[in-house]
């Protein structure tokens, strides 16, 4: 399946995925909106790392065996049978954390807006993630591997 | 001590209803001219240090971020124009050459836009380049007066042995940028676009770096007054060896690659200690006179096996004529002449804006001046110096270029705002730095590509314009002056470049 | 009615070309190529018209004969100083012509049998008597205001001047002559206005040129062969046809089917499926060649003492038939024109982009 891959070589460290992960994910969907009236409750699924002149982003690898899957108590945490991706339904989740202290990556966080695990989804309903679409140096490619 | 009287040439305006404070212009300038405020949760901007790159507009992903010419206006004055001006407060405040880069961009006549092309009508068809062949395939190199042929068998054979030639698909190189002047990423993105492309890009003299070695067949190396990195196995290492006597930005002077921009891997490219500045004398140390030219010329052929085209680049000067015939007769498979609009990393900014001749101007003269000599034939012409689109080169291979180089254009097409601070080493594009912080802003495969598809439209462009004049071989295009027309030129413009003007027929 | 030629729909009627020839160098009437140049009468407008003939001087097979136009007597009186000083002069006399009323405002038509003079040939001894004649020739045109050569061949002699060929043909009362080549071109001139010296066939020692097309190449041509002293004085792009002709193969001696690839060369794209050896003969052509390509469209009729040659551009934009009959070879650009002389030919083809027709004289019988 498809993943996202850091190069980071041609990482910047400007944090522009996070933004438009923020975005995509904001109730308004438009960016100023979305930043001015929903700013305490976004919460980007992937993070920039960076030391020194190293940086590259961070987000769920959406791994074949998800240990975040086993430790859901609730059944929440799921495969996408289209995509292969692994996503929370958040109609389910109970908040218990059990994903966010098995993630190897450190990639589920809480979420701000209501007690749910969050995490990055490959943008189910795009073509391509944001992140890699809007990436100004095509750091983040979305392929096969 | 503060310089008072250097004011910020630029005004940056954020507008606080679209910025979202996400900080990426904080992070993105090199120049550390915005600023995030933790105490009070907002983004500030310090205009003196702005050149003006655009890279936060760019970047910015709500457009809040917009970089205007500083709104402190003097009162009007045709003859002391704002740049003179802050030119004058610089060396007062700071007592030294005014430094620039990139070319000219002083408002001297451009006669690009004073050439119409021809198109056919009625008694003559224009070509469709989508449906029929249209040739650009050039080459470059010493050809003979004529060719001897034996018959072989049913057919022909060839007997004159030919001098080496270089085979471009397009009659369209990358000019010398050196590695140093500009980061590896940049070098490298125009080697491999070069590769794509079927043609050539000079090294620059800054050497060949190790990583450019796997595209030697499409380098042409120069061998400049400061012999950077210059030694047998560089010279085998190539497509073409090219000398460069001199170019279109700064006339009569020499390299200069500031100490700032020496890292490690630039010297051990280019063979000098780290840090030091890397100065290319003026004239070649060997070179006083045309015959010793000559002597060069001959060496490096020797160098070579004669397997290799040997290019002179000179300056587009006074006497430039003479000087391309000189250098003709002293041996040089390829001419290579940079006009006044040529670009640089670093060159004092009167010699730029001052010295030199424009590229139409050169390049008709020396064209007609080999002509009439009967040597032609023995070189071919390459003009650099100011390509801004396809229809420049069309009209520059009208007056009777074999091929062009692009330098600017090459580098706007990666990503280069023209803000003429490549001397500072702080490109904020990756383009015209060692910094690694800023080099990782180009990423060579994008850049890359941004190079072949500025290449391809051209050549789609170039086709479009031969197959309108009825022409389907660029050979018949060359020199071929009938297709130009000179608009608002006066008489002796247009004798210097041996046109008609437009209304008069055949 | 007859199958027509590829594309004419993109021409205004252009112009008309035909080359009738024997190749056992047998000579007959101007009756052939009169009646097949007429036929194309819709081709023409009336501003030009002529023909070379090859053959013509028995008498005076190893003179230069030149004929000469002159706009004024003193043109004339100019020339005849010039000539007397540089030449032998072994005869000469006015062309005979009859009054036409489609003829008008004729210049005056004179003809001259020479050699190269002894102090020409003194002072300029590296060079051949034909370099000579050339010499002779391009300096009448260039320097001597109001005459122009209109050929300079040996046995041979172009007739042409302004109005329709068949009524240029009946002026310069071609029924006397006879001749083993006959060339024949009516005119639709665009570029330059009727003049008679703008006529075709343009001539230069034996070479001879009829075309039909335009040669968008023409300002490099021009150019390439000022580097080896050919001046263009006309404007008209048959004149840098001939020079490239006489400078390909009679300069450098090139073969016939050389100089075709010179002057219409296959596409890179064909070169690239030749063999090893013709791939790297024909990209040296082309290289070193590269002021001589033609491009444009055009459909060309070359005429020397051996023979006839018709070439088309290699993109095939002008029509041009070809066919034989015994020892006669008929070419021009209709059918029309070829069937109306012989109704019934051994063979009849179209010629290719390119490739070279060729009429050669077999016998030595008229030289």
């Amino acid at each position: 399946m498809k993943r996202i891959y850091a190069r980071e070589a041609y990482c910047l460290g400007c944090r522009l995925c996070e933004i438009n992960c923020m975005v995509k994910h904001s109730r308004s969907k438009k960016i100023i909106k979305a930043f001015r009236k929903e700013r305490d409750i976004l919460q980007p699924s992937l993070q920039v790392e960076n030391s020194g002149l190293l940086s590259f982003a961070v987000q769920c690898r959406h791994c074949d065996d998800a240990p975040c899957i086993d430790a859901c108590i609730t059944g929440a945490m799921h495969r996408d049978s289209k995509t292969g991706a692994v996503v929370c339904d958040e109609s389910r989740c109970a908040g218990c954390w059990s994903c966010i202290m098995v993630c190897p990556a450190g990639a589920i966080r809480r979420g701000k807006e209501r007690k749910v695990a969050s995490k990055c989804d490959l943008c189910v309903a795009e073509k391509m993630p944001v992140c890699v679409a809007n990436c100004p140096n095509e750091a983040l490619v979305y392929e096969e591997r | 001590m503060r310089k008072w009287l250097v004011q910020p040439e630029f005004d940056i305006t954020r507008d606080q209803e679209r910025c979202i404070q996400c900080q990426v212009c904080v992070r993105q300038c090199a120049n550390d001219v915005h600023e995030y405020d933790d105490e009070d949760g907002v983004v500030c901007s310090e205009n003196a240090g702005c050149v003006g790159c655009h890279r936060c507009a760019t970047l910015c992903p709500t457009g809040a971020v917009k970089i205007n010419q500083s709104k402190l206006d003097f009162r009007p004055n045709a003859y002391w124009t704002p740049s003179i001006i802050r030119n004058v407060y610089k060396q007062s405040e700071g007592g030294g050459i005014l430094l620039s880069s990139m070319g000219n961009d002083r408002p001297f006549r451009n006669y690009w836009d004073m050439m119409v092309l021809n198109a056919s009508q009625v008694t003559n068809p224009s070509i469709d380049p989508l449906r029929e062949p249209m040739e650009l395939t050039t080459y470059l190199g010493r050809k003979p007066d004529r060719i001897e042929v034996e018959k072989s068998g049913n057919g022909f054979s060839l007997k004159t042995k030919l001098a080496p030639q270089l085979h471009l698909e397009i009659p369209i190189m990358f000019s010398a940028m050196s590695y140093g002047s500009i980061s590896l990423n940049a070098a490298t993105a125009l080697a491999r676009a070069a590769m794509e492309m079927g043609t050539f890009a000079n090294s620059g003299e800054g050497g060949l770096h190790w990583s450019l070695h796997p595209y030697a067949e499409n380098m042409i190396v120069q061998v400049a007054s400061g012999r950077f990195g210059v030694n047998a196995e560089y010279l085998n290492r190539s497509a073409a060896v090219e000398i460069k006597i001199g170019q279109g930005a700064k006339p009569g002077i020499g390299g200069h690659l500031p100490g700032e921009k020496v890292d490690a891997s630039i010297s051990e490219t280019r063979m000098i200690p780290e840090g030091t500045d890397a100065l290319s004398p003026a004239p070649h140390h060997d070179i006083y006179s045309i015959e010793d030219l000559r002597q060069l010329i001959l060496a490096l052929k020797e160098v070579t096996q004669n397997t290799k085209p040997v290019s002179v680049k000179i300056a587009a000067v006074h006497n430039v004529a003479a000087i391309a015939s000189g250098c003709v007769h002293a041996g040089a498979d390829i001419v290579a002449i940079d006009g006044f609009r040529g670009g640089t990393g670093a060159a004092p900014t009167m010699i730029r804006d001052n010295v030199g001749i424009p590229t139409e101007l050169a390049l008709a003269a020396v064209d007609e001046r080999l002509r009439k000599e009967g040597i032609r034939n023995r070189a071919s012409l390459v003009v650099a110096g100011g390509f801004r689109c396809s229809a420049d080169i069309v009209k520059a291979i009208a007056l009777g270029a074999d091929a062009v180089y692009i330098a600017t254009s090459a580098l706007v097409a990666m990503g280069c705002h023209l803000c003429q601070k490549c001397y500072t080493g702080k490109c904020n594009w990756g383009i015209a730095t060692q910094d690694p912080y800023l080099m990782k802003r180009l990423n060579p495969d994008v850049a890359t590509r941004r190079l072949i598809n500025l290449l391809r439209s051209w050549e789609l462009e170039i086709k479009e314009m031969l197959g309108g004049m009825g022409v389907n071989a660029i050979e018949s295009l060359r020199g071929n002056r009938e297709h130009l027309r000179g608009v608002g030129l006066d008489q002796t413009e247009l004798e210097t470049l041996g046109i008609k003007p437009a209304g008069m027929g055949a | 009615m007859w199958n027509h030629s590829f594309r004419d729909e993109k021409d205004t009627s252009g112009c008309a070309i035909s080359g009738i020839m024997s190749e056992t160098g047998k000579r007959f009437s101007s009756d052939l190529i009169m009646r097949s140049i007429a036929n194309m009468r819709e081709r023409s407008n009336g501003l030009g018209g002529g023909f070379a003939a090859y053959g013509i001087y028995p008498h005076n097979p190893d003179d230069y004969a030149l004929h000469i136009m002159f706009d004024q007597p003193s043109a004339q009186e100019v020339t005849w100083q010039y000539l007397k000083s540089n030449c032998e002069i072994i005869g000469e006399e006015p062309i005979p012509t009859r009054p036409s009323e489609a003829i008008k405002s004729r210049p005056l038509l004179h003809r001259y049998f020479v050699k190269a003079g002894a102090l020409l040939k003194e002072r300029y001894y590296e060079e051949n008597e034909d370099d000579l004649i050339v010499r002779i020739v391009m300096h009448i045109n260039r320097f001597i205001d109001g005459a122009f050569v209109l050929s300079s061949g040996k046995n041979m002699g172009i007739f042409k001047g302004v109005g329709y060929p068949e009524d240029v043909g009946r002026f310069f009362r071609l029924e006397e002559h006879k001749a083993y080549l006959w060339l024949a071109h009516g005119r639709f001139p665009t570029n330059t206005t009727g003049w008679w010296g703008g006529a075709h066939p343009f001539g230069l020692l034996d070479w001879a040129v009829v075309h039909n097309g335009e040669i968008s190449s023409y300002g490099i041509n021009r150019r390439y062969l000022e580097n080896f002293s050919y001046f263009c004085a006309l404007r008209t792009d048959t004149e840098v046809i001939t020079y490239l002709f006489d400078l390909l193969m009679r300069k450098h001696k090139l073969a016939l089917e050389i100089t075709a690839c010179i002057l219409a060369p296959p596409f890179w794209s064909q070169i690239q499926r030749k063999g090893h050896d013709e791939k790297k003969l024909i990209t040296a052509l082309r290289m070193v060649y590269g002021g001589a390509l033609l491009n444009g469209p055009f459909s060309v009729l070359v005429g020397n003492s051996k023979g006839m040659i018709g070439l088309n551009d290699r993109t095939k934009l002008r029509p041009m038939i070809a066919a034989r009959k015994n020892d006669m070879i008929y070419i021009a650009s209709e059918e029309s024109a070829i069937r109306t002389v012989c109704p019934s030919p051994d063979i009849l083809w179209h010629a290719e982009g390119g490739i070279p027709i060729i009429g050669q004289l077999k016998e030595k019988s008229c030289a």
